[in-house]
């Protein structure tokens, strides 16, 4: 560890400091860049790397070749992701016993091993990183450095020029120039509403206080979206150092950092970060010789979706429920403890030192006309390469799904794809080519969210994927306003009752009065969002709706009261797989015989469905109407139960 | 800067003191808008929404609530658009579900439809009027809320009961039942043995009076 | 129970008595007793003097906080977004019938509790799940009995 204790007390000596440990690597010597973010973590790359630093060992590699833990590399649906630097060799999948051949092929003979490299469809192999699909179409302005940070080590922050913004800002610039600096930059906010950050830092100096606050909003509470943990844990001195600059624009001395506690790697991170900035004398009094104070404050999230909302986030650090608060007044005028505060999200504040270190021209020239920069979406569920993607603002949905993505998983067709989290909506495929950002996606009914963007096939079923999220809700509300409390409770009782086939006439117009009040009425963000996954699926997908309710059948056979499971007897070929798995023991046939299921034994578990060989296909779903033909007994579901 | 600003409600100019909500310069103007969670003497709540109004601040549109909304220069109000109407009548129809009892007037007036909704009846209308009063007025914080979103609940907390209830009772006769604005609300609990909810809170469920406990709730208020 | 209050006491301290700390206290308890009595929250409201109405109110409020005992070892099925469209269902159903507990359960002998998340933050290796600390995408039913076996 070379973790420097020495104080630095001016912009010159950070300078020199920097240049010391830059002096003191050598650019050409390898560097192991093990991912040991949250998904190959899952994949055990701790030992990945535990075991690549014992093979260096008995190659006598030791001192030679450093292997860094780093943050998210992106791609981790291949995770554990290890790429060496700086020749680019990026190895997928890799497994903890893969370490001996990595060394050995690798770092001493300088070869390659074929087999964990990135294979294609196509079947070729790709070596360099930059120019696997997933990667080449991205534009990774935030997070590309990622992998060369091992986020304990500060050396690895100040060698990529860490702290030079601050030191620019706290010395080159008055707080009015970087709050002009960031409004010029157009940079919007990544927390969901993408509200001008500039205008936001404005709005905070301007009211008269005798303390400001600036805080980080950490919370990510959109399932589904994992971006800003990716920088926190794997960056977290560019969080640290946007909210410094924050600080410093707004006129604040003291600023938090609020972390769900189901990040406790990011908590650790940013607490060691916090110690080490402490220790320079980076966080403190009279940082950097410039009479700025500033200390930072973490406070951890115990669980609550709405606690991420901005006023209900202050009264959560005051120690208090964390409901949002009713009065009208912003919280740049009156936030924490009443004064007044500015809230941004991770990856805005991650945003920030790149704008003032390379200027806002420099960013500006990135994006779209309304929404600058670059954003780091989540990109998951059903598509091929799932994992964290960064693109320049107004990248169209094809690219994304298709030329990052790989396009679907299994061969299923695309269907649409949710953005924006449980306030968001469903984008279905005639608009794929919508270049995505802030604006383009609210006049699709959607939003942007915090980026998530979970792709769904053909198999979804959308008024199941609007229960979903009405369920989600009817938990997360904080339950104080009647609009928010009573119509999500109504409008899940009324999905419920439509996925269920007993539907009514009349339900949707139910539903419509329901989400129009609420939009207008409800007392914070939650429940004037709460119905967009309605209201989205209801525009793009309405005749899945009406197929429930007026044919009780669900088009996508999903919702299980409107189907039930056959075999085909013509296809069966009587392997027996089925009635073996079968937990019920609902499936019954004679070897080489065609089998059938006892619809009245029958759970709808689905197993006889997805292990009936590809090649057969026996298994089939069927409509109620179908199994009633059949002789099934009607399933009776207590709808809104 | 001067302390009182201008603006019209219905049409009608009225000027008031900065700071005040435009419930209260409505009321000074003897319109009427309906409230259920708001009284003047108990901190702000905003949680009914049934005194939404639409206000216009030079062309933009808007529905707030009044209780809370301060008032501005220029603001045009309006307590009985269409919007307004059309929006209040979902939020009464919503808490009828809730509430069996809602009085005649509120649905006539609003022509609140009947059975679209799968209705619930428990009689707390979740205003937290009784809460705010035993926690504010007499600073006994025996009621509270527990838990979130559509399972959010009114409970009474033992310990303090014990040692609050009997007395506000024999003074001025339970004044929480008094706030209740659905008139039900009974904290038997200083009467039962101590119980626990399924999540473990030493405390009950706020509920509606009715038959069975209609005498201990009586014997309790010193009916 | 006299060191248990001694453990509060500390944890408070250590907290510097301060009002303000309140769910950081909480989380800290949660995390130390695996679950927050109705003694261990008096104590806290005493010492920190907040009414004990105030201190349920966060309590039932966040979903990280519990009022009965956990199992010692807990398995967190995610059920988010992600996790639901790539089968999440079915990896619940599967976890429960390897503890034997429902979602949001205990098991008698307090060694499983079975709880549902809304997103662990490894979205795109869902479905997942954190058993007794580990992360797991996607595992087999085997999987999940050997890691259930494994545990004490
Ligand atoms: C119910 C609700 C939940 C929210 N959750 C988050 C969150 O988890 N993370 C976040 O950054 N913003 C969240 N927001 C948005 C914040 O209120 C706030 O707008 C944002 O943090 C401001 O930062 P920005 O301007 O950098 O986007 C949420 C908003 C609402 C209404
Ligand atoms: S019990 Fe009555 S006063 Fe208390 S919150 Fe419920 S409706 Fe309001
Ligand atoms: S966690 Fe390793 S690539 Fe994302
Ligand atoms: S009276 Fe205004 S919100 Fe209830
Ligand atoms: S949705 Fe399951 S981990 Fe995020």
């Amino acid at each position: 560890m070379s973790e420097v204790a020495i104080r630095i007390n001016t912009p010159e000596e950070l300078e020199s400091l920097r240049d010391k440990v830059i002096s003191a690597r050598d650019p050409d010597a390898t560097v192991v860049s093990v991912c040991t973010g949250p998904g190959c973590l899952a994949y055990k790359s701790h030992l990945v790397a535990e075991n690549i630093e014992a093979e260096l060992e008995k190659h006598g590699l030791a001192d030679k070749v450093r292997v860094s833990r780093t943050g998210c590399h992106g791609f981790c649906e291949r995770g554990p992701s290890v790429v060496i630097l700086p020749r680019q060799t990026c190895y997928l999948r890799v497994k903890p016993e893969d370490a001996e051949e990595i060394v050995k092929t690798t770092l001493v003979e300088g070869g390659v091993v074929e087999r964990l490299l990135y294979e294609g469809s196509d079947g070729v192999k790709i070596e360099l990183e930059q120019e696997i699909p997933f990667y080449k179409h991205q534009d990774k302005v935030v997070f590309g450095v990622n992998k060369y940070i091992d986020p304990m080590q500060m050396d690895d922050y100040l060698a990529g020029g860490g702290y030079r913004a601050l030191a620019k800002a706290l010395t080159k610039m008055t707080p009015k120039e970087v709050t002009e600096e960031v409004t010029k930059s157009g940079l919007r906010g990544r927390g969901g509403a993408g509200f001008p950050t500039g205008r936001k830092w404005d709005a905070t100096s301007r009211v008269e206080a005798d303390q400001r606050y600036v805080i980080v909003n950490a919370d990510e509470g959109d399932p589904g979206a994992y971006m800003d943990r990716g920088i926190l844990e794997g960056n977290p001195h560019s969080v640290i150092e946007g909210l410094m600059i924050a600080g410093y624009a707004v006129g604040s001395t003291e600023g938090y950092i609020y972390v769900r506690q189901e990040y406790p790697l990011a908590i650790d991170h940013v607490l060691y970060a916090i110690d080490v900035l402490r220790g320079m004398g980076l966080l403190g009094e009279n940082i950097l010789g410039s009479g700025f104070d500033f200390d930072i404050k973490v406070h951890k999230g115990a669980g609550a979706f709405v606690s991420g909302e901005s006023s209900a986030l202050m009264s959560a650090i005051e120690g208090r429920v964390g409901e949002p608060r009713p009065k009208y007044i912003r919280t740049s005028v009156s936030g924490l403890r009443g004064k007044p505060s500015s809230l941004n999200n991770v990856e805005t504040m991650a945003n920030v030192p790149l704008i003032i270190d390379r200027g806002a021209d420099w960013y500006a020239a990135m994006g779209t006309e309304g929404s600058k920069g670059t954003k780091i979406f989540s990109l998951v569920g059903k598509v091929l390469n799932t994992g964290l993607v960064e693109v320049p603002m107004g990248t169209t949905l094809k690219q994304i799904v298709f030329d990052i993505g790989g396009g679907m998983r299994g061969g299923k067709k695309f269907k649409g794809v949710q953005t924006g989290g449980p306030s968001g909506g469903v984008i279905p495929e005639a608009q794929l080519d919508l270049p995505v950002d802030f604006d383009q996606l609210a006049s699709a009914g959607s939003m942007m969210g915090s980026g998530g963007m979970i792709i769904m096939d053909e198999d979804t079923c959308m008024v199941d994927v609007a229960r979903y999220f009405l369920d989600f809700l009817a938990d997360e509300s904080c339950g104080k306003c009647v609009p928010c409390r009573e119509g999500i409770r109504q409008l899940v009782v009324v999905l419920k009752r439509i996925t269920a086939g007993e539907g009514r006439e009349g339900d949707i117009a139910l539903v419509e009065d329901i989400a129009e009040m609420m939009k207008d009425s409800a007392l914070c963000g939650l429940g004037q969002s709460a119905p967009n996954p309605v209201l989205s699926t209801l525009k793009y997908f309405r005749d899945e709706y009406i197929a429930h309710i007026e044919e009780e059948r669900c088009p996508a056979g999903v919702c299980k009261p409107l189907i039930a499971y056959w075999i085909d007897p013509d296809k069966c070929i009587g392997c027996q797989k089925c009635a073996k798995e079968c937990p019920v023991d609902a499936i019954s046939g004679e070897k080489k015989e065609p089998h059938t299921i006892d619809m009245e034994k029958c759970t709808k578990c689905d197993t006889c469905f997805r292990v009936c060989p590809t090649k057969v296909q026996a298994v089939t779903k069927i409509t109620r109407a179908e199994a009633e033909k059949l002789g099934a007994p009607r399933q009776v579901e207590e709808a809104g139960a | 800067m001067s302390d009182t600003v201008t603006f019209t409600i219905d049409g009608k100019e009225v000027s008031a003191d900065k700071g005040t909500s435009l419930l209260m310069a409505a009321r000074s103007l003897g319109i009427d808008i309906p409230t259920l969670c708001h009284h003047d003497e108990l901190a702000d709540f905003g949680a009914c929404r049934l005194c939404i109004v639409e206000i216009d601040k030079g062309g933009w549109k808007k529905i707030v609530t009044s209780c809370l909304y301060p008032v501005e220069d220029g603001l045009s109000v309006e307590t009985e658009s269409e919007k307004v109407i059309r929006h209040r009548r979902t939020i009464l129809e919503l808490l009828r579900a809730r509430w069996s009892e809602m009085p005649r007037e509120l649905i006539e007036k609003y022509q609140v439809p009947e059975d679209r909704m799968e209705t619930e009846s428990t009689f707390c209308v979740m205003c937290g009027l009784c809460v705010r009063h035993c926690s504010e007025r007499k600073g006994a914080n025996v009621l509270g809320f527990v838990g979130r979103g559509t399972e959010r609940q009114v409970v009474a907390h033992e310990e303090p009961a014990l040692k609050y209830c009997r007395d506000c009772a024999a003074e001025n006769g339970m004044e929480c039942l008094a706030v209740c604005p659905t008139g039900v609300v009974v904290n038997d609990f200083a009467l039962s043995p101590p119980h626990m909810t399924p999540k473990g809170t030493k405390a009950r469920p706020v509920r509606a009076r009715d038959n069975e406990n209609q005498e201990e709730v009586n014997k309790l208020i010193g009916d | 129970m006299l060191e248990t209050m001694g453990k509060v006491e500390e944890i408070i301290a250590l907290n510097d008595n301060d009002k303000e700390r309140l769910i950081q206290i909480l989380l800290e308890l949660q995390k130390e007793f695996r679950w927050l009595s109705r003694e261990v929250l008096e104590r806290v409201g005493k010492k920190l003097d907040v009414p004990i109405n105030h201190i349920y109110s966060l309590v039932t409020f966040y979903s990280h906080f519990s009022l009965v005992p956990k199992g010692r070892h807990v398995m967190s099925v995610c059920v988010g977004t992600a996790c639901h469209v790539r089968g999440a269902e079915r990896l619940l159903d599967s976890v429960a019938s390897a503890v034997k507990c429902k979602p949001g359960c205990t098991t008698s002998d307090e060694k499983f509790s079975l709880d549902t998340v809304n997103c662990l933050g490894a979205c795109a290796l869902g479905p997942v799940m954190v058993a007794d600390g580990e992360y797991m995408s996607n595992p087999t039913p085997d999987e999940i009995s050997r890691k259930v076996e494994s545990c004490e």
